[in-house]
């Protein structure tokens, strides 16, 4: 592993933990305002008085604390989103893929239908119909892409399914059940995991670019993306309010990203881009 | 081919249909537009008589069939909450979109593909060390992130450029860079995966051993076969940008059509957002159709398979 890889490696574990941990490391209540101590500058910054080692926003809210459970949030509903996706996209591409004939057209038309609709319209009229509590903002971000892999899977399991141990399952009295799970699934399970890490940045960053615009997660619940929305209003005389966030998301986006490319190289999967 | 092109074209009908009818009905659920003008202040009779002179009252398939028939004719209503007429209220912003959409997709193809043959074909070399780099970036920063970075950057602390609004061709360069760094990032990866997969290929050898220069081996022979899938990935960069980028243009005060169609779902402004995903549905459809056949015209192979 080279030296970079290491030192993301390394990051990412430590954002994780601090992720985690996140009630007994959080030097403050992640939501206590104090107006008396707003927009006091971080470690590095001219100013520091040793209290709030990252500063605080405009609430006076100490910056590290929410950062800490920021994480929490965001590769929290990041995290559900894409499995519910994956989920929901390989069973579709499976079913596609084994029973062929009008379910299949019927679930690439869907599929088509999809990606004919601008997704952050869909996403807003989701969130108009039933608010914007974090589980429906999970569900809302499990829709995304779920499309990629109903594609990629019935793509495969239309190669896999003409091998002859298949046939020879199939000759045994087989279930098509059994088969999808039991022989289909094992042999894309590189490819979906693959797949699982190349799209977590994009997931991650809907939720956030959401957030930021205030339509995601609502105040004062911490999160990366909400937190950088705020700091738009301070970057001049507070820049660190919105950097802080910031960088914390780019550090997750990066660590993931370089995790995909290297997991692929491992699994040596090649995906029909 | 003809009957291929037939099929082709009923399918993209068929999606248009669903995509609408979903939208029209999607949008109904989420309250009476009525309620959000008169609030609380207003009589039963006056919220029953708004509804019923723009048809709310009706039952939902026959709305929807009276507005498919408008929508044939070229109507396409009115906006709900500025009276006028959805398309004269979308066409007034559309041009400031459309300005920074193409500056975005030109700099995202001139720069993007470039760097991802550069990339795949000097594996190992600093020049494509760099440009994996900028591609790596690109895909890992959010549109927001690197706006207020440009901002806070050469808006703030240099005071090069400005940062809200488009009246002057400075104004462009931010949201033009914002929007155009993903681009850049998605054409580099795909013209560099593309790129590697034909460079494998026998004929690609075979032309190398004939003493082909290498120029010509990748000019002529590679870039001629890696060039399809990037068609793809070009053709919905356009739907998407096509429809305003409600990030940048919230962030860089840009008067394009993303506010209103974004506005449009939480004021219940059911004309405006239909025509909107109308306008969407419309490209990516047609972007699909056009991909086909460009696959048609560039691949010989694709005529003889269907």
């Amino acid at each position: 592993m080279s030296v970079t890889r290491q030192l993301f490696v390394g990051v990412g574990l430590l954002l994780a933990l601090g992720a985690i941990f996140a009630p007994w490391l959080a030097p403050y209540d992640p939501v206590a305002t104090s107006i008396l101590e707003k927009l006091k500058p971080p470690v590095f910054v001219e100013g520091f008085d040793g209290t709030h080692w990252l500063g605080t926003d405009q609430l006076g809210r100490d910056l590290l604390s929410r950062c800490l459970y920021g994480v929490r949030v965001s590769v929290g509903i990041a995290v559900l989103g894409l499995l519910a996706s994956a989920v929901l996209g390989t069973a579709a591409g499976l079913i596609s893929g084994l029973v062929g004939g009008w379910v299949d057209r019927v679930v690439m038309m869907v599929a088509d239908i999809f990606i004919a609709v601008p997704f952050l319209l869909l996403v807003l009229v989701g969130i108009a119909l039933f608010g914007s509590d974090i589980p429906v903002l999970i569900a809302l971000v499990g829709l995304a892409r779920w499309e990629t892999y109903a594609r990629i899977v019935r793509g495969q399991v239309l190669q896999i399914r003409e091998q002859p141990y298949i046939e020879a399952s199939r000759l045994l009295g087989a279930s098509e059940t059994w088969i999808a799970l039991r022989h289909v699934l094992p042999n894309i399970s590189s490819t979906l995991l693959v797949l699982l890490t190349l799209n977590f940045p994009s997931i991650l960053l809907l939720e956030s670019s959401l957030s930021f615009l205030g339509l995601g997660v609502q105040p004062p619940t911490a999160s990366l993306g909400r937190m950088v929305g705020d700091g738009r209003d301070h970057l001049i005389f507070a820049w660190w309010v919105a950097v802080a966030p910031a960088t914390v998301i780019l550090l997750i986006t990066f660590i993931v990203q370089l995790l995909g490319d290297w997991l692929r190289d491992f699994l040596d999967v090649r995906l029909a881009e | 081919m003809t009957r291929l092109l037939l099929r082709r074209a009923g399918w993209a009908v068929l999606t248009l249909f669903f995509v609408l009818a979903g939208c029209f009905a999607a949008v109904r659920l989420t309250g009476s537009p009525v309620d959000l003008l008169y609030g609380d202040g207003a009589t039963l009779e006056q919220i029953a008589e708004l509804e019923r002179e723009w048809g709310l009252d009706r039952p939902l398939p026959e709305q929807f069939f009276r507005y498919l028939h408008n929508v044939m004719r070229g109507d396409f209503g009115v906006s709900l909450v500025e009276r006028r007429p959805v398309v004269t209220v979308y066409a007034e912003r559309l041009a400031a979109s459309l300005q920074l959409a193409a500056l975005a997709f030109v700099l995202g193809t001139l720069v993007g593909v470039p760097l991802g043959i550069l990339s795949a074909v000097g594996r190992g070399g600093l020049g494509a060390r760099l440009a994996m780099g900028l591609t790596f970036f690109g895909f890992a920063v959010p549109h927001f992130i690197i706006a207020l970075a440009l901002i806070l950057v050469f808006g703030y602390h240099l005071n090069w450029l400005p940062s809200t609004g488009a009246s002057t061709p400075a104004h462009f360069v931010l949201p033009a860079i914002t929007l155009a760094l993903p681009l850049m990032a998605v054409n580099a990866r795909y013209m560099r995966n593309a790129l590697l997969d034909v460079l494998r290929q026998d004929y690609v050898r075979t032309a190398r051993a004939k003493g082909v220069h290498e120029f010509r081996v990748v000019g002529m022979h590679a870039m001629r076969n890696a060039v399809l899938p990037l068609i793809t990935v070009l053709g919905l960069e356009v739907a998407g940008l096509l429809n305003g980028s409600l990030i940048v243009e919230t962030v860089f005060s840009w008067p394009g059509v993303g506010k209103i169609l974004t506005g449009s779902v939480s004021r219940r402004d059911f004309p405006v957002l239909q025509f909107g995903v109308i306008v969407y549905a419309c490209v990516v459809v047609s972007v699909n159709l056009l991909v086909d056949l460009l696959y048609v015209v560039v691949d010989p192979r694709v005529r003889v398979n269907t």
